[in-house]
């Protein structure tokens, strides 16, 4: 199998469609320090593509550049076929790319079915005199946005916590509202920052679940950076590692198992 | 003395409660004005977390302008939607000029930044308008100025129509905007924008846009409300200072609540003028409505930090 060729069949006979997103030869410095370091990889459509790395290897800081928080000094981001130019994060939200953030970040004073409800914002485009005076186009939006919101609190199991300020939900459920806001965007390409980060056991599988099931069920791409490395292999058909913002491996997970300089970079080595 | 304090005050009430209610609606059409201002500044914190000192001046600026306008031989009309036009630039320019470079800062400086605005206002408007008082083109704009006489209970209260008028577009303005905020797309990420810029960005706010957004709105709200304030006392600089009212509003109401801004400035509104004609001017010797708002705050913030009505924020650890 080589997975550069474009499409591919998945272990478990999941069909893999061609290249949706191609970093080339990324470098990211902040000053005098580099984060990220001449890497290139790809991300397939369909498929579930992890980064992986010990810490401070530079994964947020690639996952900031896909999602345009972050602009490389050097290299190219290729999106759909196309060269992405510079851009906002809310204008790469606007393309299809949705995100989840290593530190939670919701609207705390707002319930779970608003903060999902921001989540479908690129959807909604009645103008803004129409919304104002609530006429025309604008209230049936509202509705039909309801209905898929609806949908995702159901398929994410949230919907005892809908009318809830998401400032009062613990942790694992916050994640999982953050989550849901990235899904109601129907993104392309779905980013989770260390999506079972601070979690135990039991919701880490919860998630992981979830992971899954949103991969099979809307067959959305998804690539999401984890330091758990158990999960990862469970979860993902490709793995990139990196260490020390260079890229150390890349392949299924066994490959990146047997590989002898991801094992050092994980276990240490003997000098 | 205590009869004078608990007891006499009480007792005019009721001897005559025609003055009653007059006393009453002439607090609550200056509390009205007060939560206007007090609206303005909410909106603007909850986008972006700037405590905006300028929408006192930016009450001044739009009701100026408007007269101005006026004055170079626009219909009245035009003149407002001209006046509107002025308040968009003026967003425009603010977020363009001041708040972008500013993104990022601590909040601190973005206010001294709005204490800039609030000074070349200041400036900016005399040089175009001149610095004297002007009368606000109350007739021009249909606002009726006569007056409602009523006789509850065989007393006599006067209601201005002016005064009726204010009080109806107010509401108005406050249930379209409450609509707005609490049912839109561009409600939902202005409410979303105050609560993490990262997050909102992230689902595809643009900062630039809602910010020019709230701060016309803001400017909107200042035009309703220097057009009201202007028609009972002219357009002058010195109007800038009940843009200081709005302050112990906001303790009271809170920074984030919308509607504790309304019942925060109805609620000062009317207890200063009660406490003014009661206790103030039989026992004090009068003018006590420049300070008591402030002493009435804080008294309520000993009892509650977050005003009466402000969200609580529960962090967790």
């Amino acid at each position: 199998m080589n997975a550069l060729a474009g499409n591919y069949t998945t272990a478990d006979g999941r069909k893999i469609g061609g290249v949706m997103m191609e970093m080339k030869n990324i470098t990211l410095k902040f000053g005098g320090v580099t984060a990220i370091s001449d890497i290139s990889f790809d991300i397939h459509e369909g498929e579930i593509r992890a980064i992986i790395g010990p810490n401070g290897a530079g994964k947020s800081s690639m996952l900031n550049v896909i999602s345009g928080f972050y602009h490389p000094q050097e290299g190219e981001v290729w999106f759909r076929g196309k060269k992405r130019p510079p851009m906002k994060p809310y204008e790469v939200a606007r393309q299809g790319v949705a995100r989840t953030f290593q530190n939670i970040a919701l609207f705390d004073g707002m319930s779970t079915l608003d903060n999902i409800m921001t989540g479908r914002l690129t959807h909604m485009k009645a103008p803004m005199w129409r919304q104002a005076l609530w006429w025309g186009g604008a209230e049936a939006e509202e509705v039909v946005n309801r209905r898929q919101v609806e949908k995702i609190i159901d398929f994410l199991e949230i919907q005892h916590i809908r009318k809830t300020p998401v400032g009062r939900l613990p942790y694992g459920l916050k994640k999982r509202v953050e989550l849901a806001r990235a899904l109601a965007a129907e993104p392309k390409l779905l980013l989770l920052d260390e999506p079972m980060a601070g979690m135990n056991v039991e919701e880490k599988e919860d998630m992981s679940r979830f992971i899954l099931d949103v991969n099979d069920e809307f067959g959305t791409t998804i690539a999401l950076i984890e330091h758990d490395m158990g999960v990862v292999m469970d979860l993902s058909d490709r793995v990139v590692v990196m260490d020390y913002g260079r890229k150390i491996g890349d392949g299924t997970p066994d490959e990146v198992r047997k590989n002898q300089d991801v094992i050092d970079a994980y276990l240490g080595v003997e000098h | 003395m205590l009869n004078d304090i608990f007891i006499a005050p009480f007792a005019d009430m009721i001897a005559a409660p025609d003055f009653l209610l007059q006393v009453l609606w002439e607090g609550l059409v200056s509390g009205i004005l007060y939560a206007l201002i007090a609206l303005g500044l909410v909106l603007i914190f909850r986008s972006s977390r700037i405590f905006n000192f300028a929408q006192g001046i930016m009450v001044v600026f739009a009701a100026l302008t408007l007269v101005g306008l006026y004055q170079m031989g626009l219909p009245a009309w035009v003149s407002v939607a001209a006046t509107l036009a002025v308040m968009f630039a003026l967003a425009w320019s603010i977020e363009r000029v001041v708040l972008r470079p500013l993104v990022g800062q601590p909040d601190i400086i973005l206010f001294m930044a709005t204490i800039g605005i609030t000074l070349f206002l200041i400036g900016f408007g005399e040089i175009i308008f001149g610095g004297e008082t002007k009368q606000m083109i109350t007739a021009e704009l249909g606002i009726p100025t006569g007056s409602i006489t009523l006789e509850p209970w065989g007393g006599l209260l006067i209601l201005e129509e002016k005064d009726i008028t204010i009080v109806i577009v107010a509401g108005l303005l406050v249930a379209g905007l409450l609509a707005f905020l609490g049912k839109t797309r561009m409600g939902r990420a202005i409410r979303a924008l105050g609560d993490d810029h990262q997050a909102a960005m992230s689902v595809g706010i643009s900062l630039q846009t809602i910010w020019v957004l709230v701060w016309f709105i803001a400017g909107m709200i200042a035009l309703v409300t220097g057009v009201a304030w202007g028609a009972r006392a002219g357009v002058s600089f010195a109007l800038e200072v009940i843009a200081y009212k709005a302050l112990p509003v906001l303790m009271l109401g809170g920074l984030e609540s919308i509607s504790g801004a309304i019942i925060g400035g109805l609620m000062i509104g009317m207890l200063e003028k009660l406490f003014e004609i009661y206790w103030g001017q039989p026992l004090l010797g009068g003018n006590t409505e420049t300070w008591f708002a402030f002493v009435l705050a804080l008294i309520v913030l000993l009892f509650r930090p977050q005003g009466l009505f402000g969200e609580k924020i529960i962090e967790r650890v």
